[in-house]
């Protein structure tokens, strides 16, 4: 019987480490204490030259500001906890997967090229299936923004495969 | 007041016409399409502006925030969404009205109430905004300071959601300004060795970021959503019985969407929220609100609209901007070499008035759209998702990266995308981020040039009555949440 409290009470603790609040919270203190060690790492300015405060003074206020209320935050969820955050569907980690698949291939392929793909990956898995349409929002669409931008705005877009054969 | 006859000076530009036409049909579109908007409308054709002169490029901005404000009631009504945030309380009435069979009714009020509250916000704006630039004339850097603090403060406590969350989401927007070379010493802060950031983290790939890529990837958990469509005959002028209940409501509104509008907040969604608490308040069958009360839609519809003007005050006045749209045309300002704040009052009043008479034109013109062309607006919300996100995508890549030719910010943007869409979802608004990155410099600079005149003792904050009432003013501001959740408590 004192095994199952025991159990219980184990679980319980356990599942504190699972809450969204614990998760976020311990999100923003990690990277806002990796951030403030950075600050440090900034160059000081001799007492003769300096007006006011460091540069670094001001960066490590915010940070142990957002660390403080984000550890207020914390314990208030604790009294009053956060609604429950539903699961995130497939297509969204599809979606997030096609911001990956556009730096890639605009980084070494071309910047149009990646477009285009992140078009047809998003337009398709979020439902659409005909071709005319997924043509329309992957090679229509992008190459009508292109050719505004070009000649509207006289914008220079980075090199790649494509675009390389319209500047010639 | 010499000056009010330069308000009709855009009647007598075609330039300006045609900019101001586009502009609402522009910002019709952004507000009817939900998780479009004018902030996020905006900040995408900011770098269209570019081929346009100031005047005209603030222009189109703003009528994109007055058409784009009362867009999101179309939605809102129709189909139960709201095409803005700032129509959220639009649909608790406005869609069970149009489910009665009202729904052109229902537009009606919606359109006739949002063109009042806009166009009695845009007079609050032409009298109070030159008295407050007047003001500004006794404001030193320590001044500033407590301004921009009280600003920050305001904020967190009337914005929507936890004001500790949106005190931590507004730290994070001040820390953003501070990536670059610092401004008065020119030592580089979280560059992390990247040349591109030496100059800063530009304000267009953050707000895209927080607005259209988070909201992208906010519909991809969305796509199985159905929508209940309310069929629209025609939208109908309110009939005299309609006016006899609303215009006490009407008038409320304007007054309290004007008010709220030049606190530094989420503007026209606070607004609204409280203009149709007030409204069922006031009301003599507060029973009917939520079953389809026009006295709810005009409440809401008056007061949202009524911020736009607001918002409009401390941003031209003081440089501080009241909402995250009236950021985006501050950053459009600075973007075409427009200072904000009281010299410009003196310098440039045409500017300014033309921009008054902009407001004025762009609330009658969307109410001739509105009316006659809602069904149509309607229509586009039958784009779907899967086509209209990836065609957003692209014309937001293209944006971001146009305005300084750098890939850089638009990995800056995928990124802020990222974070804004968990921001939301774990319940911190992305207003304050935008807000915090706009007043992140004035913040940072008035406190180091004050501690400079200060000789660093920080007591002298408190020796300047001005400044020192801002401080006053931010404990209050932090306080009062508190204070409400205590009397709720109690009530309880």
């Amino acid at each position: 019987m004192n095994d199952v409290h025991k159990e219980k009470g184990t679980n319980k603790s356990l599942s504190l480490f699972f809450k969204s609040s614990f998760i976020v919270s311990a999100v923003i203190i990690v990277i806002s204490s990796i951030l403030l060690y950075f600050t440090f790492t900034f160059d000081i300015v001799p007492p003769i030259l300096n007006r006011g405060i460091q540069p670094a003074t001001f960066p490590k206020a915010l940070l142990i500001l957002i660390i403080a209320l984000t550890l207020l935050t914390y314990f208030i969820s604790l009294k009053n906890p956060w609604k429950n955050e539903k699961k995130l569907p497939n297509s969204f980690y599809i979606t997030l997967l096609s911001f990956v698949v556009f730096i890639t291939v605009s980084k070494f392929l071309d910047f149009f090229l990646g477009i285009a793909l992140l078009s047809i990956i998003v337009s398709y898995f979020w439902g659409e299936r005909r071709l005319t349409y997924l043509i329309m929002v992957s090679i229509i669409f992008p190459l009508i923004v292109f050719v505004f931008f070009e000649t509207i705005l006289g914008l220079r877009f980075p090199p790649g495969i494509i675009t390389n054969l319209y500047y010639g | 007041m010499e000056n009010l006859g330069l308000i009709f000076a855009p009647l007598f530009s075609y330039k300006l016409l045609i900019v101001l036409f586009f502009g609402t049909i522009f910002g019709l579109i952004l507000g009817v399409l939900p998780g479009l908007g004018p902030t996020t409308g905006g900040a995408l054709i900011l770098p269209f502006t570019m081929t346009l002169d100031p005047l005209s490029a603030i222009v189109l901005l703003t009528a994109i925030y007055c058409a784009g404000t009362y867009g999101g009631a179309i939605t809102a009504i129709l189909i139960n969404t709201p095409g803005t945030p700032a129509a959220a309380a639009t649909c608790l009435d406005g869609y069970p009205l149009a489910q009665k069979g009202e729904a052109g009714r229902a537009l009606g009020m919606a359109t006739v109430s949002s063109v009042i509250g806009g166009i009695a916000s845009v007079v609050v704006l032409i009298f109070f905004a030159p008295l407050l630039a007047n003001l500004a004339y006794e404001f030193g850097q320590p001044e500033y300071f407590a301004l921009a603090i009280f600003g920050l403060t305001m904020l967190a406590s009337i914005g929507e959601g936890s004001p500790i969350k949106n005190l931590i989401a507004g730290a994070f927007g001040i820390l953003i300004s501070t990536v670059g070379k610092d401004f008065m010493t020119s030592i580089d802060r979280f560059t992390f060795g990247i040349n591109e950031l030496t100059e800063g983290i530009g304000f267009i790939p953050v707000v895209v970021g927080l607005f259209a890529i988070s909201e992208m990837l906010t519909q991809s958990t969305l796509i199985n959503q159905i929508f209940n469509r309310v069929a629209l005959k025609a939208v109908k002028l309110p009939s005299i019985d309609d006016y006899k209940k609303t215009w006490k409501t009407i008038i409320r509104s304007s007054g309290i969407g004007s008010f709220i509008g030049v606190l530094p907040a989420e503007g026209g969604t606070v607004a609204s929220l409280i203009g149709y608490a007030e409204a069922k308040r006031w009301s003599k069958k507060p029973e009917d609100f939520g079953k389809g009360s026009i006295e709810g839609i005009a409440g809401a519809e008056a007061a949202n609209n009524a911020a736009t003007g607001g918002a409009m005050v401390p941003t031209l006045a003081l440089g501080i901007p009241g909402s995250a749209t009236t950021a985006v045309i501050l950053t459009g300002l600075i973007i075409h070499g427009v200072r904000p704040g009281p010299d410009l009052f003196r310098e440039q009043p045409e500017f300014l008035y033309g921009i008054f008479g902009s407001m004025l034109i762009a609330n009658i013109l969307f109410f001739v759209l509105g009316f006659f062309g809602a069904k149509i607006f309607a229509r586009i919300t039958l784009v779907p998702n899967k086509l209209l996100w990836p065609m957003i995508f692209a014309v937001s890549v293209c944006g971001t990266y146009s305005l300084n030719q750098s890939i850089i910010d638009v990995w800056l943007m995928l990124l802020f995308g990222v974070i804004g869409f968990f921001m939301r979802r774990y319940g911190f608004s992305v207003v304050p981020v935008i807000i915090g990155l706009i007043l992140g410099e004035l913040v940072e600079g008035t406190l180091r040039q004050s501690l400079v005149i200060f000789d660093g003792n920080w007591l002298m904050f408190l020796q300047r009555p001005i400044a020192l009432t801002f401080f006053v003013l931010s404990l209050i501001a932090l306080s009062f949440p508190l204070i409400k959740r205590k009397k709720k408590n109690d009530k309880v």
